[in-house]
């Protein structure tokens, strides 16, 4: 999270960490690991009173940022949603608020409208079956007939698949990307649940069996939606790395006071070199992961022009080292370190999500092999 | 210039920039690589020196010598974003690099903190001009990570003080021209008491500098003598005595390392900037293997641990700046630093292939390979070693309990030592 915050945003961060200590304390999570959806409309409605869906969408619209850099307020709210866990589809609802609201025009103004009071959900179907879950590989067809589009094929994982009221479907049509906003309930579309590694978030095979809707829910041009695409992806890895850094820090947290209270052979185990060594090195990490998730954040948020590098820095260092920061904690910890009944785990699931979705740490350092080549004129 | 008097943020990145363009030639890859190598000839590297003391005027005569440094020292008195500015306007220009650290900062920052009116007055524009080459004499035979163990000492004698003893591992001390120096003037108080620092000339009757054949071959590496120095009490630093409150803050100032607002770096230069994964991604391309995917793999990984090592020295540097950190934080810098720049020395070895075994002369960057990874671990080892940083971060970032140690409460002189190495 930014060092320096504006009176304003940590106003608003500190609004959102209470609402969520009150609405989800980690007992509430326990018991939506049983919930079909794994949260509650209300909760949603009240942090979207609060803003966490509006961030990235225009005043006309009815958004509004807090520092005028919308997705900086925004990773604000993903750091504490790491922090606590907690549930809801925040990249997704916010990635399609904002494609929408970019689209321009009127068509879409009243699903804005819905997302925005928290009413609706929407998602975003990007990644399909291994093994064309990669950023880059999307077959999905959609094709053009007269004042219709029709869709054939299979999105996986869509997060909040279940639950969504709107599905924003990135697919090819010919050489080129398209975009097409269909309405959960439309004929043809099937939703299966899947087996996730996080205890409230949710996932679905989405299948579009010659799916068929007007025209006018292509958002921007049919084929030529590569743009859009890269923008979502972008702002999906800035939020969930902002989060990922969340539940590091809560991890991080929980286990220097673990090493304080801790005894063993008469001692804290915090009085221990080898351990009071590694705490310095994940203390690096953590610190390298807060400082690469802003560099980021704020590269995509002005348009600079080293925001992809930035960002695949940050997925891909966040993924790694932050996942060895998880693993040391729970080592650290000892046999509760692998209980249900301990918290910690409620972290590190939500930094393994974050770390396979958007691309893996490999395939972004493939992508910053790429840059580095294309940079140094040696391709 | 604004109303507060301050350079306008734009002006000086274009006076910087023009400056640049019109008085620099081209940093050489060598200079980008930031690494000790056995390259050169003595007389190669005197030039270099020579060219760095010019540059250094150069950069004086142009107002964009310490921008950060006090305007009534010969400093312009601007801010960190000023800094900023040069440091990304110099990126791919020469620049004189040995004036950074220890001359600018550790030794220069001290002088700036602890100094009397008089040593600023002398020494900070001689060194912004280029005129004065500064070395830390910190580390001794007997320990270096132990840095309050010092064992050199100097006593009193009328207005001067007489040192005796030896330091070591001062890189470049056989071109340089002062001396920043920890020594020991009371035996019979526990160690932190009895310190104090003095200032005196490199190049004086009484200090035999000898070099030192580092592993690849180079002999930047030096061991000083010193007998019966004289040095005046004026070129003291800080209180009789009270050299450990020096040291702290000496300590710091060496954990800030390029992150020191005191520092010019350009952008891209050594370690922390881009510059050495690039170096990678151009050691893969010479020897055919950029194509591979885990050779992408690998440039990948050296390019994200350059900028995560960049973006943390920002984030540090901030928090350091507007306290919301604690100065020790400076350690995490320093310990990303050189645990991640030995881990790029090796990726830039293992792309490279067998040519990282044998090489010929025209290898190019290849030819660098093996070199940069024998000494790969002076990241770890210059500048206080990452596992005193460790120390640092658990026990005065985290607040964990301190290490047990057995020289705290007795004199110095019954603080156990171990046998004296070959070097005492
Ligand atoms: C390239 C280079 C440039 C240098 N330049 C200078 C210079 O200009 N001026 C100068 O004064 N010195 C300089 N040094 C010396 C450097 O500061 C010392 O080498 C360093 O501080 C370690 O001291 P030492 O070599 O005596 O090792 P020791 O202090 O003997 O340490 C040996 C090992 O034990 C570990 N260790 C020691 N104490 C502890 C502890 N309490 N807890 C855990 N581990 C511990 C160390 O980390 C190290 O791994 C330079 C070194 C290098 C490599």
């Amino acid at each position: 999270m930014l060092l320096a915050l504006s009176s304003d945003q940590e106003l608003f961060r500190e609004t959102t960490a209470k609402l969520l200590d009150e609405l989800v304390p980690v007992g509430e999570l326990r018991r939506l690991r049983e919930d079909a959806d794994g949260f509650g409309t209300g909760y949603w409605r009240r942090g979207a009173d609060l803003g966490w869906t509006s961030l990235l969408v225009g005043e006309h619209h009815g958004g509004g940022s807090i520092s005028g850099a919308g997705l900086v307020d925004l990773a604000l709210v993903a750091y504490e949603f790491g922090r606590h866990a907690a549930p809801g589809p925040l990249a997704v609802t916010n990635i399609v608020a904002a494609t929408l609201d970019e689209a321009g025009g009127d068509r879409f103004d009243g699903v804005i409208k819905e997302l925005l009071s928290g009413e609706a959900v929407a998602t975003w179907g990007l990644a399909e079956a291994p093994p064309n879950d990669g950023l880059d590989s999307v077959l999905l067809d959609v094709r053009v007939e007269g004042d219709e589009v029709v869709l054939n094929g299979v999105k996986r994982p869509v997060e909040s698949g279940g639950r969504a009221d709107y599905l924003l479907v990135s697919g090819r049509t010919g050489s080129g990307l398209s975009q097409v906003l269909v309405p959960a309930r439309t004929a043809g579309v099937s939703v299966s649940p899947m087996h996730s590694v996080d205890v409230t978030r949710r996932f679905s095979v989405v299948a579009f069996d010659d799916v068929r809707v007007p025209l006018d829910l292509v958002v921007g041009e049919p084929g030529a939606a590569a743009g859009q695409v890269e923008l979502q992806a972008g702002r999906a890895v800035a939020i969930g790395c902002a989060e990922a850094v969340g539940a590091m820090q809560t991890a991080f947290d929980l286990t220097v006071e673990w090493a304080f209270d801790r005894y063993s052979f008469g001692r804290p185990l915090a009085s221990y070199q080898e351990l009071k060594h590694r705490f310095a090195d994940m203390l690096s990490w953590l610190e390298a992961s807060h400082a690469v998730s802003d560099a980021a954040t704020a590269a995509l948020a002005s348009g600079s022009a080293d925001a992809a590098e930035l960002l695949s820095v940050a997925k891909a260092f966040i993924g790694d080292y932050g996942g060895e920061l998880m693993q040391d904690c729970v080592q650290m910890h000892g046999g509760i370190g692998v209980t249900f009944e301990h918290d910690l785990h409620l972290y590190l699931r939500r930094h393994t999500l974050n770390r396979a979705i958007y691309g893996t740490p490999a395939e972004h350092r493939a992508r910053l092999a790429d840059i580095v080549e294309e940079q140094e004129g040696l391709a | 210039m604004s109303s507060t008097g301050t350079e306008d943020l734009e002006a000086f990145r274009r006076r910087a920039r023009d400056f640049a363009r019109a008085n620099l030639g081209p940093a050489s890859a060598r200079t980008a690589a930031g690494a000790l190598r056995n390259d050169r000839t003595d007389e190669e590297e005197l030039a270099e020196v020579a060219r760095e003391r010019e540059v250094q005027r150069m950069l004086f005569d142009a107002g964009l010598a310490g921008i950060c440094f006090p305007t009534e020292y010969g400093g312009q008195g601007l801010t960190l974003a000023h800094q900023r500015a040069l440091n990304e306007e110099l990126a791919g220009y020469e620049f004189p690099t040995r004036f950074q650290a220890p001359t600018l900062s550790p030794c220069a920052a001290v002088l700036l903190d602890f100094g009397t009116e008089e040593q600023k007055r002398r020494h900070i524009p001689a060194i912004l001009k280029g005129e004065e080459l500064w070395m830390q004499f910190l580390s001794e035979p007997s320990g270096g990570s132990d840095v309050a163990g010092a064992l050199t000492s100097a006593v009193r004698d009328g207005d001067e003080w007489v040192l005796n003893g030896s330091k070591i591992w001062t890189t470049g001390a056989w071109w340089s021209d002062w001396g920043l120096c920890l020594a020991r003037t009371n035996w019979d108080v526990p160690k932190h008491r009895g310190l104090t620092v003095f200032i005196f000339p490199i190049r004086q009757e009484g200090i035999d500098v000898h070099r030192i054949e580092m592993l690849n071959g180079s002999k930047e590496f030096c061991q000083e003598f010193m007998t019966d120095v004289r040095v005046p009490d004026s070129d003291r630093v800080g209180d009789v005595d009270d050299g450990w409150t020096v040291g702290t803050r000496w300590m710091f100032h060496e954990r800030m390392l390029t992150n020191s607002p005191l520092v010019t770096v350009p952008v891209g230069f050594g370690h922390g900037g881009t510059g050495v994964s690039s170096l990678v991604a151009i050691g893969a391309r010479d020897a055919g293997r950029l194509s591979e995917p885990v050779v992408r793999d690998l440039v990948g990984e050296a390019r994200m641990l350059d900028i995560a090592d960049r973006e943390l020295r920002h984030r540090v540097g901030q928090g350091i700046a507007t306290g919301v950190m604690v100065d020790q934080s400076a350690a995490l810098t320093r310990l990303f630093s050189g645990v991640t720049a030995t881990r790029i020395r090796t990726i830039g070895f293992e792309v490279v292939g067998t040519a990282g075994a044998a090489w010929t002369d025209e290898d190019g960057q290849l030819a660098h390979s093996a070199d940069d990874y024998l000494m790969r671990q002076v990241s770890q080892i210059g500048g206080g070693t990452t596992e005193m940083a460790r120390n640092v971060v658990s026990e005065r970032v985290l607040g964990m309990p301190r290490e047990r140690s057995l020289d705290r409460d007795v004199p110095f002189r019954d603080v156990p030592r171990g046998r004296p190495s070959s070097r005492s």
